[in-house]
């Protein structure tokens, strides 16, 4: 397992921001929404944070980059809730001292987006982050592992926690925290379901809905990545919601340096 | 130039409020399960707002069981939403900002692609608002149709609409909101604790529990629905599944009318009547006489061990000429019986020689006549049937649980702190039988041991009475 600290920036944003990223080697899946003969996506190599973005992190960001204040924030790049779980103190918007290593949520995506490019990163595409979330923590590929499914729909039967970041295992590439958490935003979080067909690209949320979801999905017992691809569908870039918080990706290329084992 | 920006302006306000056109603005009239609101009394249509929110909340689902509901408005089934045939209903779906779902609402009772779940379709903590026109009167479900919609309804979201006909509907004195559900738990039926969803055991159709109303009990004992004697009652039905189809049957009654699947079509007579997944169906029903009227899915497994069971308490005065209750018992002796039965071959009775033997002998009479209601581990159903383990009732009077079983015993009675009103009846058992299975009884489940002699129970047969109920509550 590659572990790497992206040190991109560190004037800029010393400390806090860095984060241990996780090498993921590329590798080709079939996504839910793909029929059974579809071909696979393939997904190049890349590097991902190991843990989702938390509040502190998103503070010391915001102290670099005022404009993602919550009294500074244009409209147009999120909605009242944005930051809603913070305090006032001082005239300043920031986390409680008990909120600090809790993945932040109530972010926008444009604000989530903005933080990883301070740090030369981006935010990881629909595949990446699937690619990686369908690992358990022994193999790459956990829906073949018995009960791997139920364990991740199990969260939804669960009332809402406010845990801290890191707290959940390595997965096979050592990422922890994609499930059970909290939601993630994705780059392209609202083109999951683009076909390349315009005319059926028209309808294609529809989906979603009853059992045009179920016809030709890939695996249609596959609850949890349902959920995800639904979800995902319900955003618009300047929501901020409850549960919704992110992580950034880069790109392989950069994890030369510092590249540990 | 001027005139023109203003025929503009007009144009933009004219469009603006299109929907409202000229019809009075309302808000819709509804009610939380099991009541329903009143009968529509205006004879215009109009434009009726309803505000819904999607709430995921964990409620119990059974004594000592919890779920993770996914909810309209907070309850299982959601509210209930009585409209009129050609309103214009704005429907404004809020979806909590705890949710950890998006999710929306595709309502029967529209006309259009999805029912509305594509304009409805709302992340956590935002709000939706589409409109359509109520065309066909009828009782439609309502449910929430995002992926995997299979999971969203098994969780709970589900609820009816009532579109009534221009016409009304004749008026009855009491109307009830009954839907029937079934879950999937990780856990079987009772077991205790936050029991999340199975989706194995969903896809198989194997529920754990069968209910109404979103829980074991939900209309049963203390919760039960409450008519008088003479009065005719409407009960709106539906069935969200997300499976099953319901054999809805109320024990004691007879549907007068039946409007099948919640439609124009009225059957008349009806003994029990089909409620599809995703159907409903409107029963009328005049009570005659005093008692308890249960409900039930009769795919009756379910009733007695899934939890679909409810109850409807009548009272008023008996009207014996409509039922009379049990005239006499007596003695049968099937024609010719004496002719076969040949001196000295008759079967001898086995008879219980030790306390061992007894416990033996009374388990196999539990399990033929008791086990059906009580259950197996004696734990009987909540709010329908009390439990014989550990129970204090039981282990209290010895006596008066011997007359229990010679007499039967109606009423309200209290068991471990649980109120129950139903009744049970003098079986027929011999004076050894009720010997053994009480001893039985005693001897198990942590009851506090004892033995009862069949002499006893020659005894009470002797000079006993019928057991009076808990007298005082």
């Amino acid at each position: 397992m590659n572990i790497v600290t992206l040190g991109l920036l560190a004037v800029l944003v010393a400390g806090t921001l860095d984060v241990e990223m996780a090498v993921i080697t590329g590798g080709e899946y079939r996504p839910l929404y793909f029929s059974k003969n579809s071909e696979q996506i393939s997904v190049s190599s890349f590097i991902l944070d190991i843990t989702p973005v938390s509040n502190i992190q998103f503070f010391e960001f915001i102290g670099h980059t005022p404009v993602w204040e919550k009294n500074s924030i244009p409209t147009l790049f999120t909605e009242d809730t944005y930051l809603g779980h913070w305090s006032q103190h001082d005239n300043v918007w920031q986390p409680e001292p008990s909120q600090n290593q809790e993945a932040v949520t109530n972010v926008s995506w444009f604000a989530a987006q903005a933080y990883c490019e301070v740090q030369g990163k981006r935010l990881p595409t629909v595949a990446e982050w699937e690619f990686v979330a369908r690992a358990s923590e022994s193999r790459p590929d956990g829906s073949e592992e018995l009960g791997y499914n139920q364990r991740i729909l199990n969260w939804y039967a669960r009332p809402n926690l406010n845990a801290n970041i890191g707290q959940t295992p390595n997965n096979y590439w050592g990422v922890k925290d994609l499930h059970g958490l909290i939601w993630e935003w994705t780059e392209d979080f609202n083109s999951n379901l683009i076909s390349g067909e315009s005319r059926a690209d028209a309808s294609i949320d529809t989906r979603l809905y009853c059992a045009a979801a179920a016809t030709d999905a890939a695996d249609p017992s596959d609850y949890a990545a349902f959920m995800r691809y639904g979800f995902r569908s319900s955003l618009k870039a300047r929501f901020a919601i409850s549960n919704l918080g992110f992580r950034c990706a880069g790109s392989a290329d950069d994890a030369k340096e510092g590249v540990g084992d | 130039m001027r005139r023109q920006i203003i025929m503009v302006a007009l144009f933009l306000l004219t469009t603006c409020n299109l929907y409202a056109g000229n019809l009075p603005v309302e808000d819709a009239l509804v009610s939380v399960p099991p009541m329903v609101p009143p009968a529509i009394t205006r004879d215009y249509p109009a434009r009726v707002i309803v505000r819904m929110e999607t709430v995921e909340k964990v409620m119990p689902i059974a004594d000592g069981v919890d779920y993770m509901f996914w909810t309209f408005d907070g309850s299982v089934p959601g509210t209930f939403i009585r409209v009129r045939e050609g309103d214009e209903v704005e429907f404004h779906l809020s979806n909590h900002p705890g949710s950890k779902m998006p999710h929306n609402i595709d309502l029967h009772a529209v006309t259009g692609p999805g029912g509305g779940a594509a304009a409805s379709f709302t992340a956590p903590g935002h709000t939706s608002v589409f409109s359509f026109k109520v065309l066909n009167p009828g009782l439609y479900v309502y449910h929430c149709a995002t992926a995997p919609v299979g999971m969203h309804i098994a969780n709970g979201m589900y609820g009816l609409i009532l579109v009534e006909p221009k016409e009304g509907l004749k008026p009855v004195d009491r109307e009830y909101y009954v839907m029937q559900g079934e879950f999937y738990t990780k856990g079987k039926y009772g077991e205790a604790g936050l029991q999340p969803f199975d989706m194995e055991k969903a896809i198989n159709e194997l529920a754990d529990y069968v209910v109404f109303n979103g829980s074991v009990g939900a209309i049963a004992g203390e919760n039960a629905l409450v008519a008088n004697v003479g009065e005719t009652i409407r009960l709106y039905v539906g069935n969200g599944g997300p499976n099953l189809v319901s054999s809805f049957h109320v024990i004691g009654e007879i549907f007068d009318r039946v409007n099948v699947e919640g439609g124009t079509l009225v059957n008349e007579n009806v003994q029990t009547t089909l409620v599809p997944a995703g159907g409903s169906t409107i029963v009328e029903f005049k009570v005659d006489v005093p008692g308890t009227l249960i409900v039930v899915d009769h795919s009756i497994f379910r009733a007695f061990n899934k939890g679909a069971l409810g109850m409807i308490n009548v009272e008023g005065a008996e009207n014996p000429a409509i039922y009379s209750g049990k005239q006499f018992d007596q003695v049968y002796l099937p024609e010719g019986s004496a002719i076969q039965s040949i001196p000295g071959e008759t079967q001898k009775l086995v008879i219980a020689s030790s306390l061992t033997e007894q416990i033996r002998f009374g388990q196999r009479v539990y399990e033929t006549n008791c086990q059906a209601c009580h259950q197996a581990g004696g734990t009987g159903i909540p709010r329908a049937f009390p439990p014989l383990a550990k129970s204090d009732y039981l282990n209290l009077d010895h006596q008066r649980a011997i007359d229990v079983l010679l007499h039967g015993m109606s009423g309200k009675v209290v068991v471990n702190g649980e109120q129950y009103d139903g009744s049970m009846p003098a079986i027929g058992l011999s004076d050894h039988d009720i010997a053994d299975v009480l001893t039985f009884l005693l001897n198990n489940w942590d009851n506090n041991g004892g033995q009862i002699a069949p002499e006893q129970v020659v005894q009470r047969r002797l000079e006993g009475k019928s057991v009076q109920a808990d007298s005082g509550h």
